[in-house]
Protein backbone atom coordinates (compact mmCIF):
# COMPACT_ATOMS: atom_id res chain seq x y z
CA UNK A 1 0.00 0.00 0.00
CA UNK A 2 2.00 3.71 -0.98
CA UNK A 3 1.09 6.56 1.81
CA UNK A 4 0.44 9.74 0.94
CA UNK A 5 3.43 12.31 0.75
CA UNK A 6 4.29 15.02 3.27
CA UNK A 7 3.20 17.36 0.90
CA UNK A 8 -0.37 16.06 0.30
CA UNK A 9 -1.21 15.36 4.46
CA UNK A 10 -2.97 17.80 6.37
CA UNK A 11 -0.40 19.67 8.20
CA UNK A 12 0.64 19.52 11.86
CA UNK A 13 -1.26 15.32 11.50
CA UNK A 14 -4.61 16.95 11.85
CA UNK A 15 -7.06 14.19 10.95
CA UNK A 16 -10.18 16.05 8.93
CA UNK A 17 -12.46 13.56 8.98
CA UNK A 18 -14.28 12.77 11.89
CA UNK A 19 -14.62 8.74 12.85
CA UNK A 20 -11.92 7.61 10.58
CA UNK A 21 -10.33 5.67 13.61
CA UNK A 22 -12.74 3.10 11.95
CA UNK A 23 -10.58 3.05 9.38
CA UNK A 24 -7.42 1.92 11.36
CA UNK A 25 -8.54 -1.82 12.22
CA UNK A 26 -6.09 -3.03 15.22
CA UNK A 27 -7.38 -6.96 14.79
CA UNK A 28 -3.85 -8.07 13.73
CA UNK A 29 -2.18 -6.95 17.07
CA UNK A 30 -3.86 -9.85 18.26
CA UNK A 31 -2.39 -13.21 19.43
CA UNK A 32 -5.30 -14.43 21.25
CA UNK A 33 -8.89 -13.85 20.55
CA UNK A 34 -11.63 -13.81 22.82
CA UNK A 35 -13.93 -16.63 22.57
CA UNK A 36 -17.86 -16.20 23.65
CA UNK A 37 -19.47 -19.47 24.82
CA UNK A 38 -23.43 -18.31 24.26
CA UNK A 39 -24.49 -21.33 26.34
CA UNK A 40 -22.53 -19.82 29.08
CA UNK A 41 -23.61 -16.41 29.07
CA UNK A 42 -25.45 -15.05 31.43
CA UNK A 43 -25.89 -11.63 29.04
CA UNK A 44 -24.78 -9.24 32.39
CA UNK A 45 -23.00 -7.34 29.88
CA UNK A 46 -19.59 -6.53 31.76
CA UNK A 47 -17.38 -7.61 28.63
CA UNK A 48 -19.55 -5.09 26.27
CA UNK A 49 -19.07 -2.13 29.05
CA UNK A 50 -15.26 -2.77 30.05
CA UNK A 51 -13.69 -3.54 26.55
CA UNK A 52 -11.35 -0.63 25.96
CA UNK A 53 -12.13 -0.29 22.19
CA UNK A 54 -15.41 -1.17 22.15
CA UNK A 55 -14.99 -4.24 20.35
CA UNK A 56 -17.30 -6.10 21.97
CA UNK A 57 -21.45 -5.33 20.11
CA UNK A 58 -24.59 -5.80 21.87
CA UNK A 59 -27.51 -7.58 19.02
CA UNK A 60 -30.59 -8.84 19.59
CA UNK A 61 -31.09 -12.21 18.67
CA UNK A 62 -34.68 -13.96 19.07
CA UNK A 63 -35.80 -11.25 21.85
CA UNK A 64 -32.93 -12.03 23.75
CA UNK A 65 -29.73 -9.86 24.33
CA UNK A 66 -25.96 -11.59 22.99
CA UNK A 67 -22.35 -10.29 22.62
CA UNK A 68 -20.34 -10.77 19.58
CA UNK A 69 -16.31 -9.99 19.38
CA UNK A 70 -15.62 -7.45 16.53
CA UNK A 71 -12.62 -9.48 15.77
CA UNK A 72 -11.54 -6.23 13.05
CA UNK A 73 -10.96 -4.35 16.01
CA UNK A 74 -10.50 -6.64 19.06
CA UNK A 75 -6.87 -6.46 19.95
CA UNK A 76 -6.87 -9.48 22.14
CA UNK A 77 -6.36 -7.76 25.28
CA UNK A 78 -8.43 -10.06 27.77
CA UNK A 79 -10.03 -7.73 29.98
CA UNK A 80 -13.32 -9.76 28.92
CA UNK A 81 -12.28 -13.38 29.69
CA UNK A 82 -10.79 -11.79 33.24
CA UNK A 83 -13.58 -10.14 34.06
CA UNK A 84 -16.35 -12.44 33.00
CA UNK A 85 -18.00 -13.56 36.27
CA UNK A 86 -19.31 -16.94 34.86
CA UNK A 87 -16.05 -17.87 32.72
CA UNK A 88 -17.86 -17.80 29.39
CA UNK A 89 -15.09 -16.53 27.73
CA UNK A 90 -11.97 -18.34 26.79
CA UNK A 91 -8.87 -16.72 24.90
CA UNK A 92 -7.56 -19.01 22.69
CA UNK A 93 -4.41 -18.91 20.15
CA UNK A 94 -4.24 -17.16 16.82
CA UNK A 95 -3.39 -19.99 14.37
CA UNK A 96 -2.51 -18.17 10.99
CA UNK B 1 -1.43 57.74 16.28
CA UNK B 2 2.12 56.61 16.51
CA UNK B 3 3.87 57.94 19.74
CA UNK B 4 7.22 57.63 21.22
CA UNK B 5 7.84 56.87 24.76
CA UNK B 6 10.78 56.01 27.01
CA UNK B 7 9.74 52.04 28.60
CA UNK B 8 11.26 48.93 29.25
CA UNK B 9 11.93 45.98 26.39
CA UNK B 10 9.76 44.14 28.61
CA UNK B 11 6.99 46.82 28.17
CA UNK B 12 7.98 47.03 24.69
CA UNK B 13 6.70 43.55 24.62
CA UNK B 14 3.77 43.46 26.11
CA UNK B 15 2.47 46.52 23.79
CA UNK B 16 3.20 44.88 21.02
CA UNK B 17 1.13 41.94 21.95
CA UNK B 18 -1.86 44.66 22.59
CA UNK B 19 -1.46 46.16 19.30
CA UNK B 20 -1.57 42.44 17.62
CA UNK B 21 -4.86 42.39 19.49
CA UNK B 22 -3.97 38.77 21.23
CA UNK B 23 -7.05 36.24 22.25
CA UNK B 24 -4.75 34.69 25.08
CA UNK B 25 -2.41 35.26 27.35
CA UNK B 26 -1.78 32.32 29.16
CA UNK B 27 1.21 33.28 31.50
CA UNK B 28 3.44 32.60 34.91
CA UNK B 29 5.59 35.00 36.18
CA UNK B 30 9.48 34.78 36.36
CA UNK B 31 12.05 36.76 36.48
CA UNK B 32 13.34 38.88 34.46
CA UNK B 33 10.02 38.48 31.70
CA UNK B 34 7.35 39.37 34.97
CA UNK B 35 6.75 42.38 33.71
CA UNK B 36 5.30 41.71 30.18
CA UNK B 37 2.44 39.71 31.74
CA UNK B 38 2.18 41.97 34.21
CA UNK B 39 1.30 44.93 32.20
CA UNK B 40 -0.70 42.62 29.80
CA UNK B 41 -2.93 41.95 32.84
CA UNK B 42 -3.29 45.32 33.27
CA UNK B 43 -4.36 45.97 29.68
CA UNK B 44 -7.27 43.63 30.29
CA UNK B 45 -8.03 44.55 33.53
CA UNK B 46 -8.93 47.93 32.26
CA UNK B 47 -10.39 46.67 29.06
CA UNK B 48 -7.75 47.92 27.40
CA UNK B 49 -6.69 44.67 25.30
CA UNK B 50 -10.02 42.45 24.76
CA UNK B 51 -7.96 39.07 25.56
CA UNK B 52 -8.49 35.74 28.07
CA UNK B 53 -6.21 35.93 30.44
CA UNK B 54 -4.76 32.99 32.02
CA UNK B 55 -2.98 32.92 35.01
CA UNK B 56 -1.84 28.94 35.53
CA UNK B 57 0.33 27.39 37.98
CA UNK B 58 3.36 27.00 35.59
CA UNK B 59 5.17 27.59 32.45
CA UNK B 60 4.19 24.14 31.21
CA UNK B 61 0.48 24.74 31.49
CA UNK B 62 1.15 28.19 30.16
CA UNK B 63 2.20 26.95 27.08
CA UNK B 64 -0.21 24.21 27.08
CA UNK B 65 -3.10 26.84 27.51
CA UNK B 66 -1.71 28.70 24.56
CA UNK B 67 -1.78 25.36 22.51
CA UNK B 68 -5.33 25.03 23.08
CA UNK B 69 -6.07 28.48 22.68
CA UNK B 70 -4.30 28.47 19.37
CA UNK B 71 -5.56 24.85 18.28
CA UNK B 72 -9.06 26.77 18.45
CA UNK B 73 -8.02 29.35 16.29
CA UNK B 74 -7.04 31.74 19.25
CA UNK B 75 -3.93 34.09 18.32
CA UNK B 76 -2.36 33.20 21.94
CA UNK B 77 0.67 35.01 23.69
CA UNK B 78 2.93 34.16 26.07
CA UNK B 79 6.30 35.02 27.92
CA UNK B 80 9.27 33.45 29.87
CA UNK B 81 12.93 32.98 30.76
CA UNK B 82 14.87 30.64 31.34
CA UNK B 83 13.60 27.53 33.69
CA UNK B 84 10.38 28.29 32.62
CA UNK B 85 11.49 27.43 29.02
CA UNK B 86 13.02 24.80 30.40
CA UNK B 87 9.79 23.68 32.05
CA UNK B 88 8.12 24.27 28.95
CA UNK B 89 10.63 22.29 26.34
CA UNK B 90 8.43 19.50 25.81
CA UNK B 91 5.62 21.41 25.40
CA UNK B 92 7.75 23.53 22.50
CA UNK B 93 7.94 21.16 20.28
CA UNK B 94 3.82 19.88 20.51
CA UNK B 95 3.26 23.55 19.87
CA UNK B 96 5.29 23.38 16.58
CA UNK B 97 4.56 19.80 15.24
CA UNK B 98 1.49 20.78 15.70
CA UNK B 99 2.18 24.08 13.40
CA UNK B 100 0.39 26.26 15.94
CA UNK B 101 1.46 29.96 15.08
CA UNK B 102 2.07 30.97 18.94
CA UNK B 103 4.45 33.83 19.87
CA UNK B 104 6.64 33.75 22.73
CA UNK B 105 8.81 36.50 24.30
CA UNK B 106 11.90 35.01 26.34
CA UNK B 107 13.63 37.64 28.31
CA UNK B 108 16.89 36.00 28.15
CA UNK B 109 18.42 34.51 31.41
CA UNK B 110 21.25 31.75 32.43
CA UNK B 111 19.92 28.32 33.56
CA UNK B 112 20.54 26.77 37.03
CA UNK B 113 22.85 25.53 38.53
CA UNK B 114 23.87 27.52 40.30
CA UNK B 115 21.09 29.65 39.97
CA UNK B 116 21.43 32.64 38.44
CA UNK B 117 18.58 35.16 37.65
CA UNK B 118 20.60 36.83 35.07
CA UNK B 119 21.35 37.61 31.65
CA UNK B 120 22.83 34.72 28.78
CA UNK B 121 21.21 32.92 25.94
CA UNK B 122 21.51 29.38 27.30
CA UNK B 123 17.34 28.95 27.43
CA UNK B 124 17.10 29.15 24.20
CA UNK B 125 19.77 28.17 22.93
CA UNK B 126 18.52 24.82 24.67
CA UNK B 127 15.09 25.21 22.73
CA UNK B 128 17.33 25.51 19.07
CA UNK B 129 16.04 22.62 17.50
CA UNK B 130 12.40 22.84 19.02
CA UNK B 131 11.07 23.59 15.63
CA UNK B 132 10.46 27.49 16.84
CA UNK B 133 11.53 30.50 14.47
CA UNK B 134 14.44 32.70 16.38
CA UNK B 135 14.26 36.42 16.73
CA UNK B 136 16.80 37.96 18.40
CA UNK B 137 16.56 41.33 19.61
CA UNK B 138 19.15 44.25 20.03
CA UNK B 139 16.72 46.81 21.06
CA UNK B 140 13.93 47.76 22.65
CA UNK B 141 12.09 48.76 19.58
CA UNK B 142 13.42 45.55 17.77
CA UNK B 143 11.59 43.76 20.16
CA UNK B 144 8.47 45.35 19.61
CA UNK B 145 8.58 44.91 15.85
CA UNK B 146 9.53 41.48 16.16
CA UNK B 147 6.58 40.78 18.25
CA UNK B 148 4.70 42.49 15.25
CA UNK B 149 6.49 40.27 12.72
CA UNK B 150 6.13 37.11 14.99
CA UNK B 151 2.41 37.10 13.87
CA UNK B 152 3.06 38.19 10.62
CA UNK B 153 5.27 35.28 9.74
CA UNK B 154 3.75 32.79 11.82
CA UNK B 155 0.32 32.71 10.89
CA UNK B 156 1.17 32.71 6.92
CA UNK B 157 -0.33 29.75 5.05
CA UNK B 158 3.07 28.55 4.19
CA UNK B 159 4.82 28.57 7.38
CA UNK B 160 2.75 27.71 10.82
CA UNK B 161 5.09 27.89 12.82
CA UNK B 162 5.81 29.29 15.91
CA UNK B 163 8.48 31.63 16.98
CA UNK B 164 10.70 32.84 19.40
CA UNK B 165 11.32 37.05 20.63
CA UNK B 166 14.69 36.95 22.49
CA UNK B 167 16.38 39.52 24.50
CA UNK B 168 18.63 39.59 26.95
CA UNK B 169 17.39 39.79 30.29
CA UNK B 170 17.79 42.84 32.17
CA UNK B 171 20.56 44.97 29.41
CA UNK B 172 17.04 45.11 27.51
CA UNK B 173 14.50 43.34 29.74
CA UNK B 174 15.06 46.14 32.47
CA UNK B 175 16.33 49.11 30.56
CA UNK B 176 14.16 52.41 29.08
CA UNK B 177 14.45 53.19 25.80
CA UNK B 178 12.91 55.21 23.65
CA UNK B 179 10.44 52.83 21.70
CA UNK B 180 7.65 53.97 19.06
CA UNK B 181 4.56 53.00 19.64
CA UNK B 182 2.77 52.44 16.47
CA UNK B 183 -0.77 52.97 16.39
CA UNK B 184 -2.70 50.06 17.54
CA UNK B 185 -5.22 50.25 14.58
CA UNK B 186 -2.43 50.00 12.05
CA UNK B 187 -0.94 47.38 13.48
CA UNK B 188 -3.68 45.48 13.45
CA UNK B 189 -3.91 46.47 9.70
CA UNK B 190 -0.66 45.34 9.13
CA UNK B 191 -1.20 41.85 11.27
CA UNK B 192 -4.67 40.55 10.29
CA UNK B 193 -5.40 37.33 12.01
CA UNK B 194 -5.64 33.89 9.77
CA UNK B 195 -8.77 32.41 10.72
CA UNK B 196 -8.23 30.32 7.63
CA UNK B 197 -6.07 27.38 9.18
CA UNK B 198 -7.67 24.40 10.78
CA UNK B 199 -8.96 25.00 14.31
CA UNK B 200 -11.59 22.90 16.43
CA UNK B 201 -14.64 23.43 15.73
CA UNK B 202 -17.86 22.00 16.89
CA UNK B 203 -20.05 22.08 13.82
CA UNK B 204 -16.58 20.51 11.79
CA UNK B 205 -15.14 17.78 14.12
CA UNK B 206 -11.14 17.02 13.66
CA UNK B 207 -8.84 15.15 15.60
CA UNK B 208 -5.62 17.58 16.71
CA UNK B 209 -2.36 16.04 17.95
CA UNK B 210 -3.05 12.22 16.77
CA UNK B 211 -0.48 9.49 17.36
CA UNK B 212 1.92 9.56 14.49
CA UNK B 213 2.99 6.01 14.15
CA UNK B 214 6.79 4.75 12.15
CA UNK B 215 4.62 5.24 9.20
CA UNK B 216 3.27 8.94 9.41
CA UNK B 217 5.68 10.31 11.68
CA UNK B 218 8.23 11.23 9.11
CA UNK B 219 6.56 12.50 7.06
CA UNK B 220 5.05 15.75 9.56
CA UNK B 221 8.67 15.94 10.49
CA UNK B 222 9.39 16.79 6.74
CA UNK B 223 6.51 19.50 6.74
CA UNK B 224 8.14 21.22 9.41
CA UNK B 225 11.57 21.53 7.61
CA UNK B 226 9.40 22.57 4.30
CA UNK B 227 7.63 25.29 6.72
CA UNK B 228 11.53 25.84 7.71
CA UNK B 229 12.85 26.45 4.57
CA UNK B 230 9.43 27.89 3.10
CA UNK B 231 9.39 30.45 5.94
CA UNK B 232 12.93 32.40 4.50
CA UNK B 233 10.88 33.55 1.90
CA UNK B 234 8.00 34.85 3.94
CA UNK B 235 10.46 36.43 6.61
CA UNK B 236 12.27 38.82 3.69
CA UNK B 237 8.33 39.85 2.32
CA UNK B 238 7.06 40.35 5.81
CA UNK B 239 10.35 42.66 6.73
CA UNK B 240 9.97 44.16 3.64
CA UNK B 241 6.26 45.08 3.98
CA UNK B 242 6.91 46.22 7.73
CA UNK B 243 9.69 48.86 6.12
CA UNK B 244 6.69 49.98 4.26
CA UNK B 245 4.42 50.00 6.80
CA UNK B 246 6.15 51.79 9.38
CA UNK B 247 9.70 53.30 7.92
CA UNK B 248 12.15 50.53 9.92
CA UNK B 249 14.17 48.36 8.29
CA UNK B 250 14.90 44.62 9.32
CA UNK B 251 17.46 41.64 7.40
CA UNK B 252 17.58 38.13 9.11
CA UNK B 253 21.61 38.66 8.87
CA UNK B 254 22.80 42.31 8.49
CA UNK B 255 26.20 43.44 7.81
CA UNK B 256 27.51 46.27 9.81
CA UNK B 257 30.90 47.50 7.65
CA UNK B 258 31.66 44.55 6.13
CA UNK B 259 32.20 45.46 2.58
CA UNK B 260 35.91 45.69 3.04
CA UNK B 261 36.31 43.88 5.71
CA UNK B 262 38.99 41.61 6.21
CA UNK B 263 37.44 40.16 9.78
CA UNK B 264 33.93 39.85 11.58
CA UNK B 265 32.32 39.29 14.06
CA UNK B 266 28.63 37.47 14.44
CA UNK B 267 26.82 38.23 17.44
CA UNK B 268 23.04 39.20 18.38
CA UNK B 269 21.40 41.02 21.49
CA UNK B 270 22.87 43.32 23.48
CA UNK B 271 26.33 42.48 22.48
CA UNK B 272 25.13 44.19 18.94
CA UNK B 273 25.55 47.93 20.51
CA UNK B 274 28.60 47.39 22.09
CA UNK B 275 30.05 45.76 19.05
CA UNK B 276 29.36 48.08 16.94
CA UNK B 277 30.83 50.92 19.06
CA UNK B 278 34.04 48.53 18.76
CA UNK B 279 34.09 48.45 15.13
CA UNK B 280 33.75 51.88 14.61
CA UNK B 281 36.48 52.78 16.98
CA UNK B 282 38.82 50.19 15.64
CA UNK B 283 38.05 51.54 12.41
CA UNK B 284 39.28 54.83 13.22
CA UNK B 285 42.85 53.08 13.57
CA UNK B 286 42.53 51.60 10.50
CA UNK B 287 41.59 48.07 11.21
CA UNK B 288 39.57 46.48 8.76
CA UNK B 289 36.40 45.18 11.15
CA UNK B 290 33.23 44.21 10.68
CA UNK B 291 30.20 42.91 11.93
CA UNK B 292 27.36 40.48 11.56
CA UNK B 293 24.33 41.21 13.18
CA UNK B 294 22.07 37.95 14.04
CA UNK B 295 18.48 38.98 13.96
CA UNK B 296 16.80 35.73 12.81
CA UNK B 297 18.64 32.75 14.15
CA UNK B 298 16.40 29.76 13.08
CA UNK B 299 15.73 29.57 9.98
CA UNK B 300 19.52 30.06 9.53
CA UNK B 301 20.11 31.68 6.15
CA UNK B 302 22.84 30.28 5.23
CA UNK B 303 23.33 31.68 1.96
CA UNK B 304 23.12 35.38 2.96
CA UNK B 305 25.72 34.74 5.84
CA UNK B 306 27.82 33.38 2.73
CA UNK B 307 27.05 36.24 0.66
CA UNK B 308 28.15 38.51 3.45
CA UNK B 309 31.49 37.07 4.60
CA UNK B 310 32.59 35.90 1.62
CA UNK B 311 36.51 36.19 1.17
CA UNK B 312 36.50 37.16 4.95
CA UNK B 313 40.19 35.81 6.25
CA UNK B 314 38.76 35.13 9.69
CA UNK B 315 34.93 35.17 11.32
CA UNK B 316 34.18 34.97 14.46
CA UNK B 317 31.11 34.55 16.87
CA UNK B 318 30.58 35.84 20.20
CA UNK B 319 28.40 33.48 22.00
CA UNK B 320 26.46 34.24 24.89
CA UNK B 321 25.76 30.64 25.53
CA UNK B 322 28.19 27.53 25.83
CA UNK B 323 27.78 24.05 24.54
CA UNK B 324 29.49 21.80 26.52
CA UNK B 325 31.90 19.01 24.96
CA UNK B 326 31.11 20.52 21.36
CA UNK B 327 33.70 21.32 18.58
CA UNK B 328 33.16 25.09 18.70
CA UNK B 329 32.39 26.32 22.26
CA UNK B 330 29.17 27.94 21.60
CA UNK B 331 25.91 27.42 19.08
CA UNK B 332 26.64 30.49 16.73
CA UNK B 333 30.13 29.67 15.83
CA UNK B 334 28.94 25.95 15.02
CA UNK B 335 26.15 27.55 12.66
CA UNK B 336 28.78 29.36 11.53
CA UNK B 337 31.25 26.76 10.81
CA UNK B 338 28.35 24.59 9.21
CA UNK B 339 27.27 26.86 6.81
CA UNK B 340 30.77 27.43 5.47
CA UNK B 341 32.15 23.90 5.89
CA UNK B 342 31.32 22.72 1.87
CA UNK B 343 32.75 26.21 0.62
CA UNK B 344 35.99 25.55 -1.56
CA UNK B 345 36.92 28.95 0.21
CA UNK B 346 36.02 29.73 3.85
CA UNK B 347 37.48 31.76 6.46
CA UNK B 348 39.06 30.85 9.59
CA UNK B 349 36.39 30.44 12.42
CA UNK B 350 37.22 31.92 16.39
CA UNK B 351 34.85 31.38 18.91
CA UNK B 352 34.64 33.97 22.14
CA UNK B 353 31.91 33.14 24.76
CA UNK B 354 30.95 36.46 27.11
CA UNK B 355 28.45 37.30 29.09
CA UNK B 356 27.62 33.78 30.85
CA UNK B 357 25.40 34.74 33.63
CA UNK B 358 25.32 38.44 33.11
CA UNK B 359 29.46 38.16 33.73
CA UNK B 360 30.05 42.20 32.33
CA UNK B 361 31.12 42.56 28.76
CA UNK B 362 33.38 45.61 28.11
CA UNK B 363 33.89 47.20 24.70
CA UNK B 364 37.85 45.59 25.29
CA UNK B 365 36.08 42.39 25.56
CA UNK B 366 35.15 42.92 21.95
CA UNK B 367 38.23 44.45 21.19
CA UNK B 368 40.57 41.59 22.39
CA UNK B 369 38.56 39.38 20.20
CA UNK B 370 38.93 41.22 17.24
CA UNK B 371 42.35 41.55 18.07
CA UNK B 372 42.97 37.80 18.18
CA UNK B 373 41.00 37.40 15.10
CA UNK B 374 43.32 40.07 13.50
CA UNK B 375 46.24 38.17 14.26
CA UNK B 376 44.42 34.97 12.82
CA UNK B 377 44.08 36.92 9.52
CA UNK B 378 47.74 37.93 9.58
CA UNK B 379 49.22 34.30 10.02
CA UNK B 380 46.58 32.35 8.70
CA UNK B 381 46.20 29.83 11.88
CA UNK B 382 43.55 29.97 14.56
CA UNK B 383 45.66 29.23 17.28
CA UNK B 384 42.75 29.09 19.88
CA UNK B 385 39.61 28.08 18.23
CA UNK B 386 37.36 28.83 21.55
CA UNK B 387 38.33 31.15 23.98
CA UNK B 388 35.96 31.49 27.29
CA UNK B 389 36.49 35.57 28.01
CA UNK B 390 36.33 37.03 31.13
CA UNK B 391 36.44 33.91 33.50
CA UNK B 392 39.00 33.42 36.06
CA UNK B 393 40.60 30.62 35.52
Amino acid sequence: MSLPGAKDVPIGAVITTPGSSLRYKTGGWRVFKPVINHEKCVGCRTCFLLCPDAAVEEVEEGGKRKYVVNYEYCKGCGICAAECPVKAIEMVEEVK
Amino acid sequence: MAKKVGITTNYAIAYAAKACDVDVIAAYPITPQTAVVEKLSEFVANGELDAEYVPVESEHSALSACIGASVAGARAFTATSSQGLALMHEILHIASGMRLPIVMSIANRSLSAPISIWADQSDVMNARDAGWILFFASSAQEAYDQVILGYKICEHPDVLLPALVNYDGYILSHTVEPVVLEDDEEVRRFVPKNTQRLKLDVDNPMTFGPVGPPDWYYEFKYQQVLAMEKAKEVILRAFDEFEKAFGRKYVPLEGYRVEDAEVVVATSGSFVGTAMYVVDKLREKGFKVGLLKVTVLRPFFADLAKKLLAGKKVVGAIDRAISFGAPMGGPLAMELASAFYNEPERPLIADYIMGIGQRDVKPEDIEYAFKKMLEYAKTGKVEKPVEYVGVRV
